[in-house]
């Protein structure tokens, strides 16, 4: 998709997003890339750290109440990286919110999630959502890797609508730990930790 | 010799160069390899290779070219400034009109041949304007500390680095310098002599250096590296006098002051580094560092050589 490219390009410009592969190696697996999230730039940053191929087979996850209200933001969610919706708002759900999500994982698709569930204007993230924890159970050989977003928090802080460009680095760590029958608390706690680790 | 032939003389000597560096890069790593200092060496020539084919190609598209290459490299500059400087949600809109109104104005300034309003704009009216931006935010909170970086940061890497394409403007009467277009040359003495005084104050500090200047700011600089360096740069400055408006011995002047000039802008700008906490700027010109890496003796030389060459050259 060109317009994919051209986004790349820009948030290059703007944010660098250089990536920096400290735990793993960028890989065609099955994989949830899991990030603190701090600003609208993120999604974007993380998914261009990623190398083209990879990118193809990798879906961002987006808040519907906020990439899918039509327009620009929508185009630019649909056809600039390929997002898939997830519903925040209970009350405009009907049956599991994961589902879509689901969906890609069983299509082989990677996915890029922000368990924090909303941005947050610090270097660190908050407790984790257990959306992530539902996730994993259904799949078990997924790769969970843990991502570090840093200074995006300052480019883009929550309430603005301009990017400052400032240098911003996208560090993957290394896949989480697999436990098995572990609780939901834990794999949230141990997840959670595994960003603040590489902040 | 008319504009062009001076071009492709000096990118001529500039090639032979870059092939000479890169032959010995080659015979150094086969004599040694595996070691770091050496695979910096090769890092930078390739740099080196890419930054003057830029120079070169842009020489070709002119004044406008010239004109958006230097706001791009300012606004990576900016961008590593701000990225080392804490910033508060409250700096938002400063740090915006900084980058989307301010320095497009000031290069537009120069584009535009407007050379009163170039001259004070960021000094006055920027200097004037992010406090009272910063004011509204609302946010007292270090609010002189932060100010006062944001300006800084402003005044080294928009303001003084515009003044390298600001050549353009000096209207040198002498030979028809300035009325056949030749203030290019002008702006590209400059970078080399720059550029070349780092790269030879680099070279001879690593094979004669001895006394560190100023060990805690800047380790890597030497009296014999200085030394050595800058007079070679000042000869290689008083050669290239038949691309300048100025005789041989104002030739070898002017390098010299570019040459001081540059090495202070290196040590006050390292300083500045340090005690935001990095070694390097950034980390997008490989082997150099950042882009302010490159640019930061530029940033106290070009001010200093455009006024110079307006006060003495332009009638």
């Amino acid at each position: 998709m060109w317009l994919s490219h051209v986004f790349a390009l820009l948030v290059r410009g703007l944010v660098g997003a250089k990536p920096q592969w400290i735990g793993c190696r960028p890989a065609p697996t099955l994989r949830i890339y899991y990030a603190n999230h701090t600003s609208h730039m993120d999604t974007l940053a993380l998914w261009c750290a990623l190398p083209n191929e990879l990118r193809a087979k990798t879906r961002p996850v987006a808040a519907s109440d906020y990439w899918n209200r039509g327009g620009i933001r929508a185009y630019i969610a649909t056809h600039g990286f390929n997002a898939l919706f997830i519903e925040r708002d209970k009350d405009r759900r009907d049956g599991d919110p994961l589902e879509p999500l689901l969906q890609a994982l069983g299509r082989g698709e990677s996915l890029i999630i922000f368990p924090e569930g909303t941005r947050r204007a610090q270097a660190l993230p908050s407790p984790f959502k257990s959306g992530i924890f539902h996730l994993a159970a259904k799949f078990p050989d997924a790769e969970l890797i843990p991502v570090y977003l840093d200074n995006l928090y300052r480019s883009m802080p929550k309430g603005t609508y301009l990017p400052v460009p400032l240098t911003c680095s996208v560090r993957f760590g290394t896949p989480l730990q697999r436990i098995a029958g572990e609780t939901k608390e834990s794999l949230l706690q141990r997840a959670r930790q595994a960003v603040v680790d590489l902040a | 010799m008319n504009m062009q032939e001076k071009f492709y003389w000096l990118f001529g000597g500039i090639l032979a160069l870059l092939v000479l560096a890169s032959t010995i890069g080659w015979v150094l790593q086969r004599r040694s390899p595996g070691s770091a200092t050496i695979a910096n060496l090769v890092a930078r020539v390739r740099a080196w290779w890419v930054m003057v084919a830029i120079i070169a190609v842009n020489f070709f598209l002119g004044k406008n070219a010239t004109v958006v290459l230097f706001a791009i490299a300012s606004a990576f500059a900016l961008r590593e400034f701000v990225t080392l400087t804490p910033t508060r949600p409250a700096d938002h809109l400063p740090l915006v009109v900084c980058f989307y109104v301010l320095l497009p104005v000031q290069y537009w300034l120069i584009a535009d041949g407007w050379y009163n309003l170039f001259a004070i704009f960021l000094p006055v009216y920027g200097f004037l304007l992010l406090p009272v931006l910063a004011a509204f935010a609302g946010d007292t909170e270090d609010f002189l500390a932060r100010v006062t970086k944001l300006q800084w940061g402003l005044m080294i890497t928009v303001y003084c680095i515009s003044y390298a394409p600001a050549l353009l403007l000096v209207q040198v009467k002498i030979h028809d310098y300035s009325a056949s277009g030749q203030n290019l040359l002008l702006m590209i003495y400059l970078l080399t002599i720059v550029q070349m005084s780092d790269v030879l104050q680099y070279v001879f500090g690593k094979l004669f250096g001895k006394h560190k200047i100023a060990p805690v700011v800047s380790p890597s600089k030497t009296v014999e590296g200085f030394v050595g360096g800058g007079l070679s740069a000042v000869g290689i400055g008083a050669a290239l006098w038949w691309i300048t408006p100025f005789a041989p011995l104002q030739a070898a002047g002017m390098a010299a002051v570019i040459v001081i000039a540059g090495f202070l802008g290196g040590i006050a700008l390292s300083a500045v580094k340090r005690s935001l906490g990095a070694k390097d700027w950034g980390s997008m010109i490989e082997g150099h560092g950042g882009m302010l890496d490159r640019l930061d003796s530029v940033s106290f030389a070009a001010p200093v050589f455009f006024h110079l060459v307006r006060y003495f050259f332009e009638p």
